[in-house]
């Protein structure tokens, strides 16, 4: 049996969420009703030309400032000539020769594995539009409002070596995208949507394989099947004597397998050329510069800080900062907390996250804000209230009640601090525990828990529970 | 007789309201009437022309109307018009109706314009005789048994004829120029960008390029004062100052290099084109011009070079006319395929098609290099040979065409020898200079000749004085054909 070695290149289609389209000021807005966002440009209506988007531009010189990658001074805008109905022109308007961005690379983990990505190119170029069918009995219907969305087309060389690293590839070039705020990451939506070069070879061979290209695949969890599944195939194919052809194949999530496009589909001369219509793309100094400016601190960058800076664990870091929003809310809530690392720490990884999962809320429209988690953990360390306290507090602020503080006066939550009330309250729980004291007494310490919940409970939570530990101690030792 | 009289002279007429726009309006209305076998309008509005001259009468009455008010031209069918037909001379959009306006086109209506009609040409304006339109051939007023030229064939007639005052063109290869020099017109191709092309129905994007067609240099320059200037709309628009035209023709020519271009008075050139281009040399000599001998030594490399590119634009460019969203839409079909296959084998003419395929093919894995890069590098080097020269000279010059107005037909079955009566514009196009054809004489059998002045990148207004001067001191812009007298 050979060993067979996989490999695998990914051109991922990252729709940059600009405001308008890359060729026109027509909005990109997603779902609008079908048509009402094409204007006369998009519809390629006899006599209208493209003009570029410079904060697409912007966008994915910011890209390539991430990656590593050299912003190319001079790129060109070229013509891929075919028909479609939802292709308006007759031909895309995108980047052959001369991208925006060549090189750099990606970082990322496999389990414990550091893994690193090199990046061919990153070009800008606009979508197609949608065509619709099964909606009109035997007819077709056309959808223009994608049509000239932009998109930044990122390629990899062939380094990947198994479905599960390109799986994390694309998680972290996601988080990325994301992370810079070029894309709104929304797959089911197509804001990001991949196409998987792959082959096989027996391992320590250096030459690459025949391979095939895996188009139409939505999900993480569908690159990691697909991949599955036709490397299964190239190795059933080959070990069995055959060749694989190289063709371009579509994954169908409903059979979980891939099958090869019809011949006519891909047998498409391009004719690319210069698009006569748009000037070569020169990026100046004022270009870069915006785009610096735009350019947030980087993930990497951000967990180091996080482990320097706050004093987190690298897991909790790393935790923190896989999302943007996540790492700026942390950071804001931290400074609401007077500094409390730890403790904004602890309440975003448990009942934040708990909450946000079981409502399927986003940070950005979470009822609790940044400053909101930092009241709660500040009055949690002054000692106004409990822990325990402060969990009834979260949810009443998730719940919309209002402040830590509001909530907290309005119920009279505050912790009972004061030792001469709780003295009261612990002679009365001892007085009704005779055989727990005697328990006590007689070596079974582990029943001081017992007794301090009781006081807890007269105090309806409020005690604060390390005096109450205190004098319990106290009054038992007498 | 208000026709005889120039865009100029009109406007100011209409200024000292000597004249309304809604009595010149009804005049020119009539003029086309009576010459619809010229065949030079697709298009006619005459309400429509009415209700602008209504309010360009209102401001003409006012204080300070804008610079065109209440003069009546036509557009050439490429540029697109709200409210009116956009053919570009196909059965492809031989319905077609823009939902908008044309850059040149909202900034002549906005100068105060009124727009008669929209005017016959080559269709897609692919051709040199007006012949290719789906509306049928325009014949040239001074013969009408000849060609008008083209692809602005129809503006030539128009203005020719004197159904209309001034006209606007394209020139992708000589489309302004040779229809100019066919009719006895002043015709004024402009830098490359500096006329916006946004609403122009593209041919070939790189050489395509809006401009007038005139009686006078005079109104060349008035036309070209309001259709110049940066359009955010067009990405090859040049953000350069519009400078004034009006002044830029009392720009004093003594001193001026001409340099006569040794390929453009090959031997073989026609004796009397030869003759009447110097002759108009000579006067300009007498208003102080000098001349120089120029070599322009990749010429010949025009024509090839320009039926690579252009039609390889062209394929891409009409690769819209799909029958899907708007257009001609065949009847007949099964299949997708066969909708677009049956759409454009119906919609397109032979000229059209010819030129898709040529494109296709030059621009096709395996022929690219040969035929696309290659041209594209002949481009650069013919572009060079302006620049060289124009470092020894100020303007270049020889016949816009080596033939007056051929015959109807004459060329239609041969189309080598069609393209080869754009060997002296052609160039200019690949190059993206200015150049301006002015009426210099005509031959023996009362057929105009053309002489062309090529300048420096944005350097129309000496293209303007120099014609302006020479019209000053010379009658052939005044000639007319027989039934306008």
């Amino acid at each position: 049996m050979t060993d067979w070695e996989t490999v695998i290149g990914l051109e991922v289609h990252v729709q940059l969420n600009t405001k308008s389209k890359i060729f026109s000021p027509t909005a990109t807005t997603y779902g609008a009703p079908a048509n009402t966002q094409a204007s006369a440009v998009d519809l390629a209506l006899p006599g209208v030309l493209p003009v570029i988007n410079r904060e697409a531009v912007v966008k994915a010189i910011c890209f390539g400032m991430a990656v590593g990658g050299t912003i190319e001074s001079y790129s060109i805008f070229a013509r891929k000539n075919y028909f479609y109905p939802d292709l308006p022109k007759g031909y895309q308007i995108s980047q052959f020769e001369l991208p925006i961005v060549s090189g750099g690379s990606i970082r990322f983990e496999v389990g414990d594995t550091h893994h690193e990505t090199r990046l061919v190119r990153a070009h800008l170029e606009e979508d197609a539009g949608k065509s619709v069918h099964d909606a009109f009995g035997r007819l077709s219907g056309i959808d223009l409002n994608r049509a000239g969305t932009p998109l930044l087309e990122v390629v990899t060389e062939p380094d990947m070596r198994s479905p599960a690293e390109a799986v994390a590839y694309l998680r972290t070039l996601h988080t990325l995208v994301r992370y810079l705020d070029i894309c709104d990451g929304n797959l089911e939506e197509g804001s990001f949507r991949c196409d998987a070069n792959v082959s096989i070879r027996p391992h320590g061979q250096t030459t690459l394989g025949t391979r095939t290209e895996l188009k139409n695949i939505n999900s993480f969890r569908f690159v990691e099947q697909a991949l599955d599944y036709e490397i299964d195939r190239q190795i059933a194919v080959v070990e069995s004597g055959g060749a694989i052809a190289q063709e371009t194949r579509l994954y169908d999530a409903d059979q979980g397998h891939t099958r090869p496009m019809r011949s006519k589909e891909e047998a498409h001369d391009y004719r690319y050329f210069p698009d006569p219509d748009l000037p070569p793309l020169l990026i100046g100094d004022d270009l870069l510069k915006e785009a610096s400016a735009a350019l947030p601190e980087l993930p990497d960058n951000r967990q180091a800080r996080f482990v320097n800076e706050y004093g987190l664990t690298v897991a909790q870091s790393r935790q923190l900062t896989r999302d943007r929003d996540l790492a700026d809310f942390f950071e804001s809530a931290v400074i609401a907390a007077a500094g409390d690392p730890f403790g904004v720490a602890n309440w975003m990884g448990g009942e934040m996250a708990a909450a946000l999962n079981r409502d399927q809320c986003t940070l950005k429209d979470a009822p609790i804000t940044p400053v909101m988690l930092g009241n709660l953990v500040v009055l949690m360390n002054n000692g106004t209230i409990s822990g325990r306290i402060a969990k009834t507090v979260f949810d009443a602020m998730w719940q919309g009640d209002g402040s830590a503080q509001e909530i907290v006066d309005l119920r009279g939550l505050t912790q009972i601090s004061d030792s001469d009330a709780l003295e009261k309250t612990v002679e009365e729980v001892l007085n009704q525990c005779p055989s727990q004291v005697a328990q006590y007494q007689a070596g079974q310490t582990k029943v001081l828990g017992f007794l301090v919940g009781q006081v807890m409970k007269m105090t309806e939570g409020k005690a604060n529970p390390q005096k109450v530990n205190d004098i319990l101690k106290r009054h038992l030792a007498d | 007789m208000p026709h005889r009289q120039s865009l100029s002279t009109l406007g100011q007429m209409l200024r000292r309201r000597e004249i309304g726009s809604e009595e010149l309006v009804h005049h020119f209305a009539d003029r086309i009437d009576k010459q619809q076998d010229l065949n030079a309008f697709i298009t006619v509005d005459t309400d429509y022309a009415l209700q602008q001259a209504r309010t360009a009468d209102q401001l003409l009455a006012g204080r300070n109307p804008p610079p065109l008010a209440g003069l009546p031209i036509a557009h050439k069918d490429i540029f697109c018009t709200q409210g009116m037909l956009t053919t570009c001379g196909s059965k492809m959009l031989a319905n077609f109706l823009s939902p908008y306006d044309a850059t040149v086109v909202r900034r002549l209506q906005s100068a105060g314009a009124v727009t008669l009609g929209k005017t016959n040409m080559d269709e897609f304006a692919m051709g040199s005789s007006s012949e290719t339109s789906h509306f049928g051939p325009v014949h040239n007023p001074w013969n009408r048994d000849r060609v008008p030229g083209g692809s602005s064939g129809g503006s030539a007639a128009a203005v020719a004829a004197r159904l209309v005052s001034a006209a606007t063109g394209t020139d992708t290869g000589g489309s302004i120029r040779q229809p100019a020099s066919f009719c006895g017109l002043t015709g004024l191709k402009p830098t490359y960008g500096r006329v916006s092309r946004y609403g122009m129905v593209a041919y070939a994007s790189s050489l395509d390029q809006g401009g007038p067609i005139t009686q006078t240099a005079e109104d060349a320059a008035l036309m070209l004062q309001t259709m110049a200037g940066f359009d955010a709309r067009d990405s090859t628009s040049l953000d350069a100052p519009v400078p004034d035209y009006a002044a830029s023709l009392k720009q004093k020519i003594e001193g001026l290099r001409i340099g006569l271009v040794s390929e453009f008075f090959d031997p073989s050139l026609d004796p009397d084109i030869n003759a009447h281009v110097r002759e108009a040399l000579s006067e300009l000599e007498k208003l102080g011009a000098k001349l120089i001998d120029v070599s322009l030594p990749n010429s010949a490399a025009g024509i090839p070079c320009y039926y690579v590119i252009a039609p390889a634009e062209a394929s891409s460019n009409l690769s819209r006319f799909d029958g899907v969203r708007y257009g001609h839409r065949s009847e007949s079909y099964a299949d997708l395929q066969a909708l677009y296959e049956n759409t454009r084998a119906e919609g397109f003419g032979a000229e059209v098609k010819r030129r898709i395929l040529v494109g296709t093919y030059a621009l096709s894995a395996g022929y690219y290099e040969a035929y696309y890069l290659k041209a594209q590098q002949v481009r650069r080097r013919i572009a060079d040979d302006f620049s060289q020269a124009l470092t020894v000279c100020d303007v270049l010059v020889g016949p816009t065409t080596p033939t007056t107005a051929f015959l109807l037909g004459e060329k239609t079955t041969d189309p080598v020898s069609m393209y080869l009566d754009d060997i002296f514009t052609i160039t200019v196009n690949l190059a993206g200079l200015p150049a301006l054809s002015l009426p210099v004489g005509f031959d023996p059998s009362g057929l105009p000749i053309g002489m062309q002045v090529i300048g420096n990148y944005l350097d129309e207004g000496t293209l303007l004085a120099i014609g302006h001067r020479f019209q000053e001191v010379t009658d052939w812009h005044l000639r007319v054909p027989g039934e306008v007298a």
